[in-house]
């Protein structure tokens, strides 16, 4: 292969292709094209580079130039003028929060400079398609050290002294997890990647799949030479078509090298990895149901024990490891496992990835040290608000997490402190949300969730959801009663007691928690039936200020429902019988006379 | 109509071989009907007769299956599937106003193809592009990000015309 | 693609790799910088660029990076190159050929000796 002198990275994570990415490749191989700059200019498309709210991305190597929000024409621009003439693009520069524009290599600016990257050390930084990227970048050498030089008892020994814990949710130590597979009877063992990310509002699996596949496939030969199985399979969901191709794609590379097959760099050991497709089932990211799911049948959860350890796939010792736990194996067997309890905290050590979602300025995937606190990470990191209105909570770990108020931004990020606050770390989604956000509503959204998710096993989990859910609707339309809320809690309490698996345990604590820190929020929709956030359409009406209004007919044409009356040039009105509260009119009157109001 | 027959037949016959290739065993059936849906375009109760005996189990499991993974449908869909994500960024976002307006311009309910069978909408649960919320998904690769309900008839507009998605 | 078998080979594939990667690092003692406006690609800008890079690379140089720029100006002795080296002045050639191209590292960077035949410029402007 000539060298390129010249190398464009452009992001292809998820958010990139849906903000355009596709027309901007196009774009910039069509002008190479164009100026016959082929042999020296070379496009690579990388994984997710995190800064998603920038999107579409890109960076130019090797003066590490990184331009964000593309177009087409951006694209032409830039190769115009900075590929040809050499002249940096300005109005594409990434931009720091004050507008000023910042020539600078990536690693300086400031949403990358706080991150420790680990799991995702060469998520946009290599091309996910070839393998020997991932070579240069120290690929494959954990593997070589482990199968040369080590016994799996070592492995197990360094992955338990890391302190690495699982990062899809629970936290339980990885180490301990491979000792009891290992130490566990059978004639075949199974090691499972677990990339059913399956939590709304996380998805730093699918960018570390698609962005440094080789990683994932280095990480279970390894968890596989440890345990002692041959057979990997990792169980990816279908809605991440471009991660599944690029496995595809990774395991016949690391087949041809020797990395993946019989007799592995000229050891005794074989290993194989199988690609299984979910089918879209929330409770399947339960390892139990995860299982089942590998089996070909309804992934239901089952009673534990037996543990996967001693009983999983096909009745035989199983490991499952989430994808960013795997990422991380690489490195500590490299770097030592001291090199990683450096990192992070005394109990959580090393670093997480979070997905920054919802009102946030910098929204992306970002990996930092644990330990770190909640406003350096939304603050400092994420940029802080994108509304312009105040932060008034941040969601984590999904439907079985919870809500944290900002009083509590100065806590820690780690597993037990976040779960002191009736949340949980999960798998790093992190969705902020201001103040026109009711608590109220957002806890019905996750109701509705876990009702749709519920697999029907346990009786307190299908039935005692569905009954929660509905407590919660009358609540948002004004129907709910003072004892409602006491019955939310009989309810939730009983649910987690009782059920089966994760999902059911933890599927009222975004009701807990909302219940215990915006309980005047509750308060205020079943005593004044009132929604202080003017999210709840049952409680609020829509309002035109006569003295703001111009009688410009905007808004009665844009209505659907044709619900605004008016002249021209007179003030309009709302009937609001008819209206449906769909916002159209707010978002087309241009004199700011049209407001909500909850009673 | 003759020639939906053969393209019947010649379905099933294709299903035949992917179950060959793979092995006939009950631990496959997820990839066999991811198989069928991907060739059939949902999976009707002769499908999953058929899958039944190919893979030599009761029709009532395959049944269980394709019921439990929101991935399958028994019922046909539209020509063109716009998926309106309703994970959590996208709600907080504002993804139900767009729902809504995608169900109001076309007068369906969701999972219902439109009468002319064009279109069919769906709501799903986060796609992963949380970051470009709120995210419509049309087929299986034209992602929509940031997308306001404003912006839903030009969507539509962009589809009417695609016979296959 | 033969199997790898040992670590000797893996490290073989890592230093190759490398090669083609460390382009995008900075940290490095040297840059040549090729001018690729529009004129000095039509003048073969392009063979040049290559020829650098391949001579680099047949010499194990990886401290040197190759970058490129717009048109220097120069575009009567075009295809131009500077080359910068750490704590010695700047200097721009003209006329680089690909065979010029290969002078230049042999002699220039290699062994700090400037190519006075197709000296365009010493110095900062």
């Amino acid at each position: 292969m000539p060298l390129a002198a010249t190398t464009i990275l452009i992001c292809a994570g998820g958010a990139c292709i849906s903000a355009g990415e596709e027309s901007v490749k196009q774009a910039l191989e069509k002008e190479i094209e164009k100026y016959a700059l082929g042999d020296v200019v070379r496009v690579v498309e990388t994984g997710c580079m995190g800064a998603c709210s920038l999107g579409p991305l890109m960076v130019i190597y090797p003066e590490g130039v990184f331009y964000q929000k593309l177009t087409p024409q951006a694209a032409k621009k830039i190769v115009e003028e900075h590929i040809l003439k050499g002249r940096i693009v300005k109005e594409y520069l990434y931009k720091m929060p004050t507008g000023e524009a910042v020539p600078e290599a990536v690693e300086k600016l400031p949403f990358f400079a706080r991150q420790v990257k680990i799991a995702t050390r060469n998520v946009g930084y290599i091309d996910p398609l070839n393998i020997e990227e991932y070579i240069a970048r120290d690929g494959y050498f954990a593997l070589a050290k482990v199968l040369k030089q080590m016994s799996p008892e070592q492995v197990i020994e360094e992955v338990k002294k890391s302190g690495l814990r699982g990062r899809g949710g629970a936290g339980f130590p990885t180490g301990l997890k491979w000792e009891l597979t290992r130490k566990s009877q059978g004639d075949k063992k199974y090691i499972v990647c677990n990339a059913d990310e399956g939590d709304p509002g996380a998805f730093m699996d699918r960018s570390v799949l698609e962005g440094d596949p080789h990683t994932i496939l280095e990480a279970m030969a390894i968890g596989g030479f440890a345990i002692g199985a041959n057979q990997g399979y990792i169980y990816v969901r279908a809605e991440y078509p471009l991660a599944i191709e690029r496995l595809n794609i990774a395991i016949s590379q690391a087949k041809e090298y020797g990395f993946l097959g019989e007799k592995i760099m000229g050891s005794d050991f074989s290993f194989h990895i199988e690609i299984r497709i979910g089918a879209g089932a929330f409770v399947c990211g339960e390892e139990t149901a995860l299982i089942a799911s590998i089996e070909g049948k309804r992934g239901q959860p089952r009673v534990k024990p037996p543990y996967p350890a001693q009983s999983g796939v096909w009745g035989r010792p199983t490991v499952i490891n989430n994808v960013e736990t795997l990422a991380c194996i690489p490195p500590i067997i490299t770097k030592g496992a001291d090199w990683f309890r450096s990192i992070g905290t005394e109990k959580s050590p090393g670093t997480k990835v979070f997905a920054l979602a919802g009102k946030i300025t910098n929204t992306g995937l970002v990996e930092v040290p644990m330990g770190i606190t909640l406003k350096e990470l939304l603050y400092e990191i994420g940029g802080g608000s994108s509304t312009g209105k105040k932060i008034k909570a941040v969601q984590t770990g999904g439907p079985s997490g919870g809500c944290i108020p900002s009083e509590y931004f100065d806590t820690p990020v780690d597993y037990e402190s976040l779960q002191k606050l009736g949340a949980i770390m999960g798998s790093g989604g992190m969705i902020v949300m201001d103040e026109d956000d009711c608590m109220v509503d957002v806890a019905r959204f996750f109701l509705e969730f876990t009702v749709d998710e519920s697999c029907g096993k346990c009786t307190p989990c299908r039935e005692g959801t569905k009954q929660m859910l509905k407590i919660l609707d009358k609540i948002t339309a004004g129907e709910g009663a003072e004892e409602d809320l006491q019955e939310l809690e009989n309810l939730a309490t009983v649910i987690k007691d009782t059920s089966l698996c994760g999902l059911g345990q933890t599927a009222p604590n975004p009701v807990l928690s909302t219940l215990r820190y915006y309980h005047n929020e509750y308060e205020a929709h079943v005593k004044e039936k009132r929604c202080p956030s003017l999210k709840c359409k049952q409680l609020i009406r829509y309002v035109i200020d006569s003295s703001k209004c111009v009688g410009c007919t905007a808004c009665a044409r844009v209505c659907p429902v044709n619900a605004i009356s008016g002249e021209v040039r007179k003030v309009h009105q709302i009937d609001n019988e008819v209206c449906i509260r769909c916002g159209s009119c707010i978002e087309v009157c241009r004199f700011g006379a049209i407001s909500k109001v909850s009673p | 109509m003759p020639d939906l027959c053969t393209t019947g037949e010649r379905l099933f016959k294709e299903l035949d071989q992917y179950i060959d290739s793979i092995g006939a065993e009950p631990d496959k059936l997820i990839s066999v009907l991811q198989k069928a849906q991907e060739l059939f375009g949902y999976l009707s109760s002769e499908v999953q007769q058929h899958i039944a005996e190919a893979l030599g189990i009761p029709v009532s499991q395959v049944y269980g299956v394709v019921t439990f993974y929101n991935f399958f449908s028994t019922k046909p869909k539209g020509k063109v599937q716009i998926k309106v994500c309703l994970g959590t960024a996208c709600y907080v976002k504002g993804g139900d106003r767009v729902l809504e307006r995608f169900l109001e311009e076309l007068g369906t309910k969701p999972e219902e193809p439109t009468k002319d069978g064009q279109f069919s909408i769906h709501a799903v649960r986060c796609l992963g592009a949380c970051s470009m919320a709120p995210v419509v998904l049309v087929g299986e690769k034209d992602f929509y990000g940031r997308v306001k309900p404003d912006m839903v008839p030009r969507i539509i507009d962009k589809y009417k015309e695609v016979k296959v998605q | 693609m033969s199997k790898i078998k040992s670590l000797e080979d893996l490290m073989k594939i890592k230093e190759k790799a490398l090669r083609d990667l460390q382009l995008r690092e900075t940290d490095k003692r040297g840059k040549i910088t090729v001018a690729m406006g529009t004129c000095g690609i039509a003048a073969g800008a392009k063979d040049t660029l290559k020829a650098i890079v391949e001579a680099l690379n047949e010499n194990n140089i990886n401290d040197v990076s190759v970058v490129q720029s717009g048109c220097m100006g120069l575009c009567e002795v075009e295809p131009t190159v500077e080359v910068r080296l750490e704590g010695q002045e700047p200097v721009v050639y003209g006329h680089v050929t690909p065979e010029n191209a290969k002078r230049i590292v042999k002699l220039h960077i290699m062994s700090s000796q400037v190519v006075t035949d197709l000296l365009v410029r010493k110095g900062e402007i």
